[in-house]
Formats: C-alpha cells, sequence, structure tokens
C-alpha cells in the first residue's frame, strides 16, 4: 500500500507546477499574439511583434542577454573545475570550501550591491588606495559599472554563480567516487588538472549537467543584478521585459510577451549550443586521452594558478562587498576619499533594525515552510521513481525544469492573473505556492543527483536481512543522504529568500520579504539602510547552509564516513 | 511576525468583505469616518527613501489613534507596479476587495488609470480638509495639464531645483546655457537620472522649457511642429552629453542615486524635484553639508504629489481618511521639517488658523532650501503628449546609443 501512495507523489507534483506554469505560459503566450488584452477580447495580430523589432536597442540588449549569460556561465563553470581538479584535498582547498555556504547564501541583490561599491571609481577599492597612492582627490571619471559591453555585468554573474556549481559539484562528488577515479590518474602519471579532466570530469558533468542550464537560464534573464550592474544603454533584454510588463501603458504587454518569447527562445538556443559544445569536448577528451600526454608540470602550475584565482577573486568580491555593507551600515558621513567612515554610529540600526528583524522572521517561516513542502514532495518523486523503477519521464522532467528555464518576468504575470481569478490574489498563501513553483525544481535538482547515485547494493544487503521497503527507506537511505538532504533543504530556502518577482506579484505586494525590501530600497540611494536590509538577508540565507553543514557533524559525529566532508 | 499575522488577518476578512456594503459616500463625512473604523489601507508608495518611509509610518500612527485605521506601506520601487496590480486585478475581474487601497501617484500613471475609469470618486474636494488647499498658486487640480476632476488628492508641492556641491562649485549654472558652459569646463562632472525615469524626464522637461522659443505652445498638444519646437533641446543635448558624467554612456537610475554620487565626489550638480530634499539629505548624512539648492533665472516647473483610490479598492472610506489627514496642517507641517521629509505644504496660509499659520512660519526650512520667495513661482508641466515624444526620441538618441 504505501508503494501506491509513493506513486501518486509525481502526479501530485506535476499538478502543483503544471498549473501556474501552464496558466504563465498561456498568459505570456496570448498576448503575444493579439489576444488576452486587458478589459478582455483581442484578434491575432503579429503587432505586437512588430513593435518589439522597432524598439531601437532590442537586437543589442537580446546579444547582451546571450554574452552575458555564456561568458558567465563558462567563466563560472570553468572557474569551479580548475579548481577542485587542481586543489581536491588540499588545505587550501579545505580553507575555500568552508567559505562556499557564507559565499552561496548571499542573495544575488546584495552580492551585486557591494560588488558595485568595491569597483566603482570612487569604491572602496579606490578609496583604500587614495589618495596617498594613486593621487585621487577625486574619483576618475571611468565607466566600470554599467559598462555597455557587460564586463561589469558577468564578473557579478560569475563571482556568484561559481559557489553555487561548487555546492552542486561538492554534492556530487562523492557519489562518483572521485578520490579513487584520480589516484588510478595520478598514479600513471597525469598531471592533477589533466587526470581529474579525464577521469573525473566526465562523471561529474552528467550530475552537473542541469545546474549548469539552471545557471546558464538565470544568467541570461534575471533582473536584480543586471539593473546593480548591467549597462542601462541598452540594458539586456530581461529589463526591456520588466520595464514593459510593468508600464502603465498597456499597449506595451503585447511587445512584453513577445519580449519574452524571445527571451525564452534564447534560453533554449543558449543551451542547446551549449550541449552541442558538451558534445565537442567530449570528442577532444577523447582524443586527448588517446595522445597520452600527462599536463603535468608548468601547465599543470598554470591550470590550477587560474583555478585558485579565479575563485579567490570570487570570494574577495563578495566578501568584499558584504564587509563594504557592514561598514555603511554603521557609517556616518563618509565621503570619498576616506577609506572608513568619518564617525560609526548605531543610527541605521536603530532606524531599520526591529523592522528588519520583523521581516526576517516572517521571510524564514515562508522559506522553511516552503523547502519542508517541496522537500516532502522531491523525496516522493525520487522514492517512487525508485520503486517504479523508472523516472518521471521526459514530459515530468520538462515541467520540474521549466521554471527554471523559463524566465521569471515570462510567466509569473500570467501566474498573477491564475490567482486572482481563483480568488487568493493576495497574502501568505499564495505567495508560499509561488514560491514553491520555484523551490521544488531547485531542490530537486540538489537531491536527485545523490539520490540516484545511492548504492543500491545496501538495499539488497538490507533486504537480505529482513528489512521491508520502509526500513531501507527510513533506516538506511534517508540518514545515509542526511547531508545531502540537509544541503538540498537550505539551497530551497535560500531560494525561496531570494525570490523578488514572485513575491510581489503573488502577493499584491502585501507580503514584505527582505528582499523585497531590500530591492524597492536599492532603487533609492540610502547605503546605510541598504546594509542594514542587506546584512540581515544574508544572514536569513545564510543559517540554514551553516545547520546544514553543522547538523551531519553533530548526527555522525561518530560515523566520518556519512558526513560527505 | 506581525506582518505574517496582518496578511493572515486580512487574508481571512477578505473572504468577508466585498459586497457585504456599497461605496462610501465622500459627501457624507460622518458615515466615512465610521466606515473606516477599523479598516486596513494598503498604500502602494515608493519605497526607496528612508525619510519618506518613516513619515509614512508615522501617518499610520496617527491615523490609528485618531480614526482606528490600520496604514500599510506597500513599499513599491516603482509607482507603475501598483498600477500593473489595479489593470491585472481588473482584467481578472476582481472589481471588488481589490490589493491596492491608495496610489502615491501623478502624472501618466494617474492619466492612464483615469482614462481606463479605474479610479474611485471623484471624492478630493469633498474631503474636509481641501478647504485648507492652495488651489489657486499650487498645481493642486491639474497633473500633467489633465485635469484631476477630485480623482485624485494632493499631499505634497514639488518643484525642479537644482542641488550642488557650494565647496567644489562658487557660481552655480541658472541657465540651459549656463550649465552647457559650466559642463563643458568640468567634463563628467553633472548627469541626470536615465529616462524613463520619473526625474530625468522632467529634466528633459526643464530643459525643454529654457530652450523653446514659446513656452505657452508646451500647454496644448504637440502637434506636427514637434520636431521644430523641440530641435533647440536636441541642439543642447547633442553640445552637452558628451560633457557629462561617464560621456553620457551611462546614467544613475534614480533621483537619490545623484545624491549619493555628489557624496561620493563622482558629481557636483544634481536635479531634484523637492525643495528641501537637500536639507533632508544633510541631516541624514546621505550629502555634505556644503550642499545648497538653486532655481533657474526663468524660474522651474513645479507640480504636486497626490494619492487615489483605485475603483476597487477595499477600504476606500479608511483611504479618504488618511488622504484627508495628509491634508491636514499637522500632517502637512511634518512632511515640510527639513530634517523629516522637507516637502512643499499644498495648503493655503491664509487659510489656516492662526496658530497653524504660525508654525509654519517659524519653521525653520534649513541650510540648503530656498525659502518661497527665492523659489519662485512655479511653471506649470507641459502637455502630456510632449514628454512622451520626448522620452522616445531621448531613448532613441541617447538610451541606446552605445
Amino acid at each position: 500500500m504505501p508503494d501506491r501512495g509513493f506513486a501518486l507523489v509525481p502526479g501530485l507534483t506535476i499538478a502543483l507546477l503544471i498549473g501556474p506554469i501552464a496558466a504563465g505560459l498561456i498568459g505570456t503566450l496570448l498576448p503575444a499574439v493579439g489576444y488576452l488584452r486587458p478589459g478582455g477580447g483581442g484578434t491575432f495580430s503579429l503587432a505586437p511583434w512588430q513593435v518589439l523589432f522597432a524598439e531601437p536597442g532590442i537586437a543589442r540588449a537580446a546579444w547582451l542577454s546571450v554574452k552575458t549569460g555564456l561568458l558567465s556561465t563558462m567563466g563560472a563553470l570553468l572557474g569551479c573545475f580548475l579548481l577542485i581538479a587542481g586543489w581536491q584535498g588540499t588545505r587550501v582547498f579545505s580553507a575555500l570550501e568552508r567559505l562556499l555556504s557564507p559565499l552561496l547564501s548571499v542573495p544575488h541583490a546584495a552580492a551585486a550591491l557591494g560588488l558595485a561599491f568595491l569597483i566603482a571609481p570612487s569604491g572602496w577599492l579606490a578609496r583604500l588606495t587614495s589618495p596617498w597612492l594613486t593621487g585621487w582627490e577625486r574619483p576618475l571619471d571611468l565607466l566600470i559599472i554599467g559598462d555597455p559591453g557587460g564586463w561589469a555585468l558577468i564578473a557579478g554573474l560569475l563571482a556568484k554563480e561559481l559557489p553555487f556549481l561548487m555546492l552542486m559539484a561538492l554534492a556530487a562528488l562523492p557519489q562518483i567516487n572521485s578520490a579513487a577515479r584520480m589516484e588510478v590518474a595520478q598514479t600513471m602519471g597525469y598531471g592533477r588538472t589533466r587526470g581529474w579532466a579525464l577521469t573525473v570530469l566526465p562523471a561529474l558533468y552528467g550530475q552537473l549537467r542541469l545546474p549548469v542550464y539552471a545557471v546558464l537560464a538565470y544568467a541570461m534573464s534575471n533582473v536584480d543584478v543586471a539593473i546593480v550592474l548591467g549597462p542601462s544603454t541598452p540594458p539586456p533584454l530581461s529589463i526591456f521585459i520588466l520595464r514593459w510588463m510593468t508600464d502603465p501603458d498597456l499597449a506595451l504587454r503585447g511587445p512584453a510577451a513577445a519580449a519574452a518569447l524571445l527571451q525564452l527562445a534564447l534560453v533554449v538556443g543558449a543551451i542547446g549550443a551549449w550541449r552541442i559544445l558538451e558534445i565537442a569536448v567530449a570528442r577532444i577528451g577523447h582524443v586527448a586521452v588517446a595522445t597520452g600526454a600527462r599536463g603535468a608540470g608548468l601547465p599543470d602550475y598554470a591550470a590550477r594558478g587560474v583555478g585558485l584565482a579565479v575563485s579567490a577573486l570570487a570570494a574577495l568580491a563578495i566578501f568584499g562587498g558584504i564587509a563594504s555593507q557592514i561598514a555603511w551600515s554603521f557609517a556616518g558621513r563618509w565621503r570619498f576619499p576616506e577609506a572608513l567612515p568619518s564617525s560609526f554610529g548605531l543610527r541605521s540600526w536603530d532606524r531599520h533594525g526591529p523592522a528588519a528583524l520583523d521581516t526576517t522572521l516572517l521571510t524564514l517561516c515562508l522559506a522553511a515552510l516552503a523547502a519542508l513542502l517541496a522537500l516532502i514532495l522531491v523525496l516522493g518523486c525520487l522514492e517512487a521513481e525508485h520503486r517504479r523503477g523508472r523516472s518521471l519521464g521526459q514530459l515530468g522532467l520538462l515541467v520540474l525544469y521549466l521554471p527554471l528555464i523559463l524566465p521569471q518576468i515570462a510567466f509569473l504575470p500570467g501566474l498573477q492573473i491564475l490567482l486572482l481569478q481563483l480568488g487568493a490574489g493576495m497574502g501568505f498563501w499564495p505567495v508560499l505556492l509561488a514560491h514553491m513553483v520555484f523551490v521544488l525544481p531547485y531542490m530537486f535538482l540538489a537531491l536527485a543527483g545523490p539520490f540516484r547515485a545511492w548504492d543500491t547494493r545496501y538495499a539488497t544487503l538490507a533486504h537480505a536481512m529482513g528489512a521491508g521497503r520502509e526500513g531501507v527507506l527510513w533506516r538506511l537511505r534517508l540518514p545515509m543522504l542526511l547531508a545531502p538532504i540537509l544541503t538540498a533543504f537550505a539551497v530551497g530556502m535560500a531560494v525561496s529568500v531570494g525570490q523578488y518577482l514572485p513575491t510581489l506579484l503573488a502577493s499584491g505586494g502585501r507580503i514584505t520579504t527582505l528582499t523585497t525590501e531590500a530591492i524597492a530600497l536599492s532603487s533609492g540611494g540610502d547605503r546605510r539602510a541598504i546594509g542594514v536590509w542587506t546584512l540581515a538577508l544574508t544572514a536569513a540565507a545564510w543559517l540554514p547552509f551553516a545547520a546544514a553543514l553543522l547538523l551531519p557533524r553533530l548526527v555522525f559525529r561518530n560515523r566520518t564516513g556519512l558526513r560527505h566532508d | 511576525m506581525k506582518h505574517f499575522l496582518t496578511a493572515a488577518a486580512t487574508a481571512a476578512a477578505f473572504s468577508l468583505a466585498g459586497a457585504a456594503h456599497g461605496e462610501p459616500d465622500p459627501a457624507d463625512w460622518e458615515a466615512v469616518l465610521k466606515e473606516a473604523q477599523g479598516e486596513t489601507v494598503f498604500w502602494h508608495a515608493w519605497g526607496g527613501a528612508t525619510t519618506t518611509n518613516d513619515f509614512i509610518a508615522w501617518v499610520g500612527e496617527r491615523v490609528m489613534n485618531d480614526y482606528g485605521v490600520t496604514l500599510e506601506h506597500v513599499k513599491l520601487t516603482d509607482t507603475a507596479d501598483a498600477v500593473a496590480r489595479v489593470v491585472a486585478e481588473e482584467a481578472a475581474g476582481t472589481d471588488e476587495g481589490g490589493a491596492v487601497d491608495m496610489i502615491w501617484i501623478n502624472g501618466e500613471n494617474f492619466i492612464a488609470l483615469k482614462d481606463a475609469g479605474l479610479l474611485f470618486g471623484p471624492f478630493a474636494e469633498q474631503l474636509p480638509n481641501w478647504a485648507l488647499v492652495d488651489t489657486e498658486g499650487k498645481p493642486v487640480t491639474v497633473d500633467f495639464t489633465v485635469p484631476t476632476d477630485g480623482f485624485e488628492s494632493p499631499w505634497a508641492a514639488a518643484q525642479v531645483v537644482f542641488i550642488y556641491d557650494s565647496e567644489t562649485m562658487d557660481t552655480p549654472p541658472t541657465s540651459a546655457e549656463a550649465i552647457a558652459a559650466w559642463a563643458a569646463e568640468n567634463p563628467g562632472r553633472f548627469t541626470f537620472p536615465q529616462p524613463p525615469d520619473f526625474l530625468g524626464t522632467t529634466f528633459l522637461k526643464q530643459m525643454l522649457y529654457e530652450l523653446v522659443e514659446d513656452p505657452a505652445r508646451l500647454q496644448e498638444d504637440a502637434g506636427d511642429d514637434y520636431a521644430e519646437v523641440t530641435a533647440p533641446l536636441w541642439a543642447w543635448l547633442e553640445e552637452t552629453t558628451p560633457n557629462m558624467w561617464r560621456s553620457g554612456r551611462a546614467y544613475p537610475a534614480s533621483g537619490p542615486r545623484q545624491l549619493q554620487l555628489i557624496n561620493d565626489g563622482e558629481i557636483d550638480l544634481a536635479v531634484s524635484l523637492s525643495p528641501g530634499e537637500a536639507t533632508a539629505a544633510i541631516a541624514n548624512q546621505q550629502l555634505p553639508e556644503s550642499a545648497r539648492t538653486f532655481v533657474l533665472d526663468k524660474g522651474t516647473i513645479g507640480n504636486a504629489s497626490f494619492v487615489a483610490i483605485p475603483y476597487n479598492a477595499n477600504a476606500k472610506a479608511g483611504a479618504m481618511v488618511v488622504a484627508n489627514f495628509l491634508l491636514s496642517p499637522e500632517a502637512q507641517l511634518r512632511a515640510q521639517t527639513p530634517e523629516i521629509l522637507g516637502y512643499g505644504t499644498v495648503l493655503d496660509m491664509d487659510k489656516l488658523a492662526p496658530e497653524d499659520r504660525a508654525a509654519f512660519d517659524t519653521l525653520e526650512l534649513g541650510i540648503a532650501t530656498l525659502s518661497p520667495a527665492e523659489l519662485g513661482t512655479a511653471l506649470p508641466e507641459p502637455h502630456a503628449s510632449w514628454m512622451t515624444r520626448v522620452e522616445q526620441d531621448w531613448l532613441e538618441r541617447y538610451g541606446v546609443a552605445n
């Protein structure tokens, strides 16, 4: 009987996702071809597309989307691989690994704001070196933040996505026996990096593929980092969609929907191109194996150096940014070129602290509930898949990953209309539902690999000793997977904490979370207030990761092999 | 947890509210007060400035104490978000119990909602405190040349001023020509918020006023002579843009960002719509103590901030009570206090009780705020049709130039 219970979960999960997704898609498709106009009605028309393509700068905006998305994802993936390949098992690696969770938990908007203050011409780096070193009494008129080429945006996305990919890789590594693979490669005289790329990478990448696609889709269509670091003359495509979606001129909803479809096509196209790249790289890999070149010595040192430099810079950028937020939250007057505020005080914390605490509680409550419900569904799906011996199916998988690949801005307004039709246009529960649409896939991403890679010979052994399926699940599988489960839970909470558009649209603005508050403030210029709120935001996202790291150590203090560290 | 409980409570209340009672009648103020008692008003207002947020929180305390109205500030990044919400609700047939009770609004957002028939009212001129409003000297009955017809109620008067750092700039440039000349001598030290940001568009409007041959023409619809009338503006921008901050290849996103740039030493001049903003920002440590303001010789554009109530608002009576409270001498005085908000009042001093007038008279406007005499009479907003086209043209020429 319990088997049948599990069999229901995948259907339930898909239903939970497909409703909002389908409504969102319809809400995007129809306006793009002239239907679903506010006020009702409409006839087929290509006018929205004509408006879209006549918009000045739109081609460049689309190109920016593709360029910043591909380059930042490649950079992050390469940095992540070079670091693991060159340094796994060393003391440097353990140190960086400990920085990982706090790095990952810094929300995108907070990281972007921090980075902007670090590298601007009047930013912290310039302040720390002026005027004694640079001679600058005034900041130089240099275009660093918001450069038309999008390089600041690429750097910000790279720094933010590298830790995410690292975490995903680290969760997968124990499942593919990477240490033994490396031992063999090194025994045969391969350099660390080359040996790793030839033996560990192929197995690892199979488990990383979906997270990589999600990163690529996010990097191409995000709004929050692009607003802070991206160019504005013109901005990336996602900003055009946001602008039109929220424009009081209702005629722009059509072009917005068309642009959303264009964004979707770009994302799908980029993933296709990425897939071709994967195949090409695999071919090169085969050739590389055949040549037998060892890549030891200088090439190995160079690769290790690049991996360390990229990762260390990403870590420095994000931590430096957070440090600057701390400084601003306590700052009195602080002008260029002073390295530090001329006075410190608790004024900003007095002013914003109580409200921030209040909002932190609600944000965490929402995040924990969303992650818990999603965890039950994800585990149910995976266990059902295990018992039935077949996975969700292609269609099911597609539904599951759609929220990550479809730009949020493209289908959320459609989702909002659905909620309104249901008479649930605002409040806590619609927000929870909207968050789950995004939390669920990410948790599935985080958990599916480790869950599937679990060695079923343990189950065979347990069955031989008389344990039933429930016993195996509850007494073996789940406890052995505690570390990945907690990590997935933390990922889910962080995803919920970071949601901006779903919170805003599903609550009618009535649920204030730390992210909506921080982003509302970021449109103004009060760095002190932004400092307080982004620190609260960072803390809220960080706590679950800290728990995910600590709990397995406490629970398995006598079982080192189960700690996954 | 406060928000959580409020949200849960209102969600529960919504299932009961709605058809239970009809529209409140603004003319029957006693009934409005009675109905407002216990209502929760969700005021959608831009949430980007600490000073404004604090002021709205204070308004919330006061209307709770006096009228039993709970005020929740829904902090927006862009007023258009609230407009979009109302539009979406209408599209979905939510004609009652909407999420938005009151919007801080003006300009094209107001016109969009008014034209679409999505506003409640007219109500503004029935508010008891309307009797105190300066309807002659302040732009309180017309918004972007479109009559408000009582569908929005004013709560603050605004006028274009320029903020500069007196430490780095001796004589502020008080005309379009002077700004261009100064920018040429000091490249990279001036910018404005990127249109279609409200303030950025206002700056273009102001320059159009300065440069156009016949300012009266701007009060009428833009027609076939648009290119001819606006030609001097484009010539001015052609000359000035390369001398701007980042050579005009990037712009700050909003008004307050400019203040940050002054404090960072990156620019010396910023445009503002709030004559008291500089003083408030100095008190808030966001601007150096040497910041000052000035207006242009030929005068600057003035407008007002309004609140409007959507047609499907859930707490219309409560919203009217808040709108009326915003017009009270107490609220207006607090809004004008430079360390708090520094917004101009929309009240007519001659209509106030002597003690209220005295309070306004003795208010220290602050070190960087111009006196009403120095501010001069505000120029009226140009017709909205001009700015729609200027905005579009600017975008094509400079907004996507890279």
